[in-house]
């Protein structure tokens, strides 16, 4: 089993669930991080005081796949969140050692 | 059967006449006209003075951080309460003294509690020439209360609780009403020709003067200033609370302004406070609109909070005069007030002064730029006499302030620790949020 995070620009979450619900992606994590990597922050103004934004706003997904479907998931959350401007994320994959429902007791490929 | 009867005789003793009025007959809507029409007007512009009590607190609670809230909020009440006991027991005879003075010109007396006309008042006993006890105390009662916001503002975020609230017991029960005795009382400024038509001075500045001491002993939030000179912003909560704190405080002023014109009972008066409503309104649209434009072209993004202020400011400038002036008048008037704001908010963080609502520059500095306004409109009025006014104001109330702060400072004290200025004033003060539901915990 995989773990696919994958941070994207906010506005992108919608398109990029139904696109994952499309090809057969049953559950996901979504949180509101913020962080930077090319795409640094920027100055504002706050009552004539100046302030670094340093963080911008992100969406993070954490995915939990078989083996056989991560590929596909990686290209389509790629795909989909695409907008050719920096600040568009990563995608990281992970190996998951288990896993289990919680409400049957079923295990790793029966649970995700 | 019986009804008539009783109304048969009624009417047959109502036509004798009556020994126990001055008057021979029942009193004419000319007698008591005036006095019914400026009881009203105390009343109605009462009413709305009250509420500006919600407006600063809508407007301090959304320029504080989310866990300050609660505390900013429980001033807010909590001074409102003591304002209006202290002002019964000790301060509205101490600034009306009429012929009670102790110092004549300059203090009243002391421990005068305030009583109101006996239920029921007949005509032959009214002040037929002015209005009742009860809604002159009523109304000048909002204004001590608006003082004392002035300064919780300013102090927010690291003062605490009842230190604050023994400073606002002091302020409202005699400060505000010694030196407000001297020209509203009657003293000795009203006689040297000092004009301030709604407290530009007399409540504005004071509260300015009382909040600048406070700053200057209580000293900045942590953090506010960097080592490297550098002032750190410390966004508001809530700024959707701050505006809507701001309308309120401009609807409030309508009754601020005009009624203070103490007067509702001839055509001349009642026209003098719908030209004072117009010019009161003039100056906040200038003031803001005048923030908008210098924040823009200042920081290239218009700032809202500084919006906020600058109609706060015109607001304040034209309170010393918002009857003289022209529309176009209170428009320049306004205008200045709402530039001298955005100039002095950073004026005071370069100065390490930190006052977390600006109350300030829109109290004190904007307090000032009205008193001297009132030259360019009010006749029988001249730029010396009015500078005396505001020395006169600035210096009895910024150095009993002072005393009175370092006084607090050396036995209470008066600031939190560092602790719980971090944490946030809600938990240590209160243990409680205002927005428990997002809390971290």
């Amino acid at each position: 089993m995989k773990l696919i995070i994958a941070t994207i620009k906010p506005f992108k979450l919608e398109e990029v669930r139904e696109a994952l619900t499309a090809i057969g992606v049953r559950g996901m994590m979504v949180s509101e991080v913020k962080g930077f990597g090319a795409q640094s922050g920027h100055t504002e103004i706050y009552r004539g005081a100046e302030y670094e934004v340093n963080f911008v706003p992100k969406v993070k997904l954490e995915i939990v796949v078989g083996d056989t479907m991560a590929e596909q998931v990686v290209n389509t959350i790629a795909t989909t969140a695409k907008t050719d401007k920096i600040g568009d994320g990563k995608i990281f994959t992970l190996d998951v050692e288990a896993a289990m429902r919680v409400r049957t007791g079923e295990l790793n490929d029966d649970a995700i | 059967m019986k009804m008539t009867k009783t109304l048969l005789v009624g009417a047959a003793l109502s036509a004798l006449p009556t020994f126990a009025l001055a008057q021979d007959a029942a009193p004419t809507m000319d007698e008591i006209g005036p006095y019914i029409l400026t009881t009203l007007l105390f009343l109605v512009a009462g009413f709305l003075v009250f509420f500006m009590a919600a407006g600063f607190a809508m407007l301090e609670a959304g320029l504080v951080r989310s866990k300050n809230v609660a505390m900013q909020l429980t001033k807010n009440i909590a001074l409102f309460g003591i304002a209006s006991i202290a002002y019964w027991a000790i301060g509205f005879n101490l600034m009306y003294p009429g012929d009670a003075w102790s110092i004549a010109g300059w203090l009243g007396p002391f421990f005068s509690f305030t009583s109101l006309e006996p239920v029921g008042l007949a005509a032959a006993d009214a002040t037929l020439d002015y209005a009742s006890v009860a809604s002159d105390f009523f109304f000048q009662l909002m204004f001590v209360a608006a003082t004392a916001s002035i300064v919780s503002g300013a102090l927010a975020e690291r003062i605490k609780l009842w230190p604050f609230l023994a400073f606002v017991a002091i302020l409202t029960g005699v400060l505000y009403p010694i030196s407000g005795s001297w020209q509203w009382g009657g003293g000795w400024l009203s006689e040297a020709g000092f004009y301030d038509f709604a407290g530009s001075t007399v409540v504005h500045s004071v509260g300015g003067w009382a909040a600048l001491a406070g700053a200057l002993i209580l000293g900045p939030r942590i953090g506010k200033y960097n080592k490297d000179g550098r002032t750190v912003p410390m966004p508001g909560s809530n700024l959707a609370l701050a505006t809507l704190g701001t309308f309120i405080l401009w609807l409030g002023w309508f009754g601020f302004n005009g009624g203070s014109q103490l007067a509702a009972g001839t055509v001349g008066d009642i026209t003098d406070i719908g030209r004072i409503f117009a010019n009161t309104n003039m100056a906040a649209a200038a003031g803001a609109v005048t923030a908008l434009i210098v924040t823009q072209i200042m920081y290239k993004k218009p700032d809202l909070t500084m919006v906020l202020n600058g109609a706060l400011a015109g607001l304040v400038s034209i309170t010393a005069s918002p009857l003289e002036p022209t529309l176009f008048g209170a428009l320049w008037i306004g205008a200045v007030g709402g530039i001298i704001v955005v100039l002095t908010v950073p004026l005071l963080d370069k100065f390490k002064i930190d006052d977390v609502v600006g109350a300030i520059p829109v109290h004190l500095f904007a307090g000032i730029w009205g008193t001297i306004a009132v030259v360019f409109y009010t006749p029988e009025t001249s730029i010396v006499t009015q500078l005396t006014g505001v020395a006169a104001y600035g210096i009895f109330t910024f150095v009993a302030a002072l005393v009175i702060w370092l006084i607090f400072k050396a036995t209470m004290g008066i600031r939190v620790s560092e602790e719980s200025e971090i944490n946030g004033l809600d938990m240590s003060e209160l243990g409680m949020e205002a927005y428990p539901e997002f809390s971290k915990g």
